[in-house]
């Protein structure tokens, strides 16, 4: 579903992505590990088409980018620690906004289904700005599969909550990726990549440094070969 | 063969142009509601307007001569001023929350982005344009609702706002926005300010139309050009 070979990325002279290859079959969760500045926000635009390689080539669903970019947004969700939400707005309209870009039919009818999958649906006439930071993230993961999306990217999507927002968060998550779509979630959080991945690639100096399956996996092994990547 | 089909809606590639001027039109009604709620944007521009044409009028006041000479002058310095204080709003709302990402995820070209932004943008100025223009006419005693001023309102908004709404855009990234945008538009800006002021100018003296025609139809061209350009280039100057 998602093909990267040889993907190099700078910002001016300095180089972010050096030559990284990742590939992730359809259905499949990857959580994308590393530490500060390793370059998993800028992979993750990339793939998102929000920001072009220098040099390489990236596959996702069938379509080559940037060529293809529009038909692959199509089937993206996108979440990232910003909510992408509008504070002036209310749940509902955000979602009715977001439907109206992607050209949704039955819109009414899929606004109120999300808003019940991120139980919202009582608070849907509400701004957005009076959410808490754990009901913005519920809705921005509403807005990001509004448009059934097949693959989910997903930046670090804990960042700013508390426990309990993150357990609810988590939930959320589980719910949604069960329907065998292809999800990337970037992450510092060892213990969720673990538990909700069924891969974890650690990204380390600008390339995929280790991958580990889920049948292989526990989490103080996958400790130890973090630390041992990163600080090698 | 691409995979991922079950995601699409199937009515998506077969209207391509309804769908773009659906996503204009989300975009602008997204960006009235807001501004309606909030009141941010077009509060700061008139009261900033307000200022403007107030200041000046009592700087001017012993001097009715030059008054009247230079009147298109700061109606010009005063919308030019105003619209940037709006221009820089409107992106920022999208830079602050990462809403601009959230735009430039929907599978539509980006051009559509840019006209909703853009044509917003002109209702915005517009508006305070309706209110700014009677407030002027009573303080410099001047006839300001003719049909070839007002013309000439709308063409140098057009003009303005197209390469304000681009160059917002390109700023927007930046740290120091609120003061790159005025030193990035102005300077492009000159043309389409310069036979505004001109053709107002002319208005407001009564000139021959033959000496007027020049200046409305380089503002014409350059509309053009800035909205044509701004089409082509919008896609590349939002993208990192």
């Amino acid at each position: 579903m998602i093909e990267v070979k040889g993907l190099v990325k700078t910002f001016g002279p300095k180089p972010v992505l050096r030559g990284l290859d990742f590939t992730v079959a359809e259905g499949e969760f990857v959580a994308l590990l590393g530490p500060n500045g390793a370059g998993k926000t800028t992979f993750l635009r990339i793939l998102a088409t929000l920001s072009r390689p220098r040099i390489g080539t990236v596959r996702i669903a069938g379509y080559i980018l940037p060529g293809g970019a529009s038909a692959v947004r199509r089937r993206l969700g996108v979440v990232s620690h910003q909510p992408l939400l509008y504070g002036d707005l209310s749940a509902e309209e955000n979602l009715h906004f977001y439907g109206r870009m992607y050209a949704l039919e039955n819109r009414t009818e899929r606004v109120r289904e999300v808003l019940e999958l991120v139980g919202l649906y009582p608070r849907r006439r509400d701004l957005v700005r009076e959410f808490s930071r754990g009901m913005q993230q519920r809705l921005a993961i509403g807005r990001a599969v509004m448009h059934r999306p097949v693959i989910l990217l997903f930046d670090e999507p804990h960042t700013g909550l508390d426990q309990d927002a993150r357990s609810m968060l988590d939930e959320l998550l589980r719910e949604i990726t069960s329907g065998g779509r292809t999800v990337v979630m970037t992450t510092h959080d060892l213990d969720r990549a673990a538990e909700l991945a069924d891969r974890v690639d650690i990204l380390s100096r600008g390339k995929i440094e280790a991958s580990v399956k889920n049948a292989a996996m526990d989490v103080v092994g996958l400790q130890k070969l973090y630390r041992e990547v990163t600080h090698a | 063969m691409p995979e991922g089909a079950a995601g699409m809606q199937a009515t998506q590639a077969r209207r391509p142009l309804l769908e773009y001027l659906r996503a204009i039109g989300a975009v602008i009604w997204k960006d009235v509601l807001a501004e309606f709620r909030s009141r941010e944007l077009l509060s700061a521009m008139l009261v900033f307007s307000l200022l403007v044409i107030l200041i000046f009028n009592f700087a001017l006041e012993l001097d009715i001569r030059a008054r009247e000479t230079i009147a298109s002058g700061v109606l010009w310095v005063t919308f030019a001023f105003a619209g940037t204080l709006g221009l820089n709003r409107s992106m920022a709302i999208e830079k602050d929350r990462g809403c601009l990402d959230g735009l430039l995820l929907a599978p539509v070209d980006r051009s559509a982005i840019f006209f909703g932004k853009a044509i917003g943008n002109l209702i915005f100025m517009g508006l305070v344009e309706v209110i700014v223009l009677p407030i002027f006419s009573v303080l410099y005693n001047m006839n300001l609702f003719q049909s070839g001023l007002l013309l000439v309102v709308l063409l140098g908004s057009i003009g303005y706002v197209a390469v304000g709404t681009l160059l917002a855009s390109m700023a927007v990234h930046a740290r120091t926005r609120d003061v790159l945008l005025p030193i990035l538009l102005f300077p492009v800006a000159i043309p389409v300010l310069l036979a505004a002021v001109k053709a107002s100018n002319g208005f407001l003296q009564a000139a021959e139309m033959a000496d007027i025609w020049p200046w409305l139809n380089l503002l014409i061209v350059y509309d053009v050009i800035f909205v044509a350009v701004a089409f082509m280039v919008f896609d590349f100057v939002v993208e990192e």
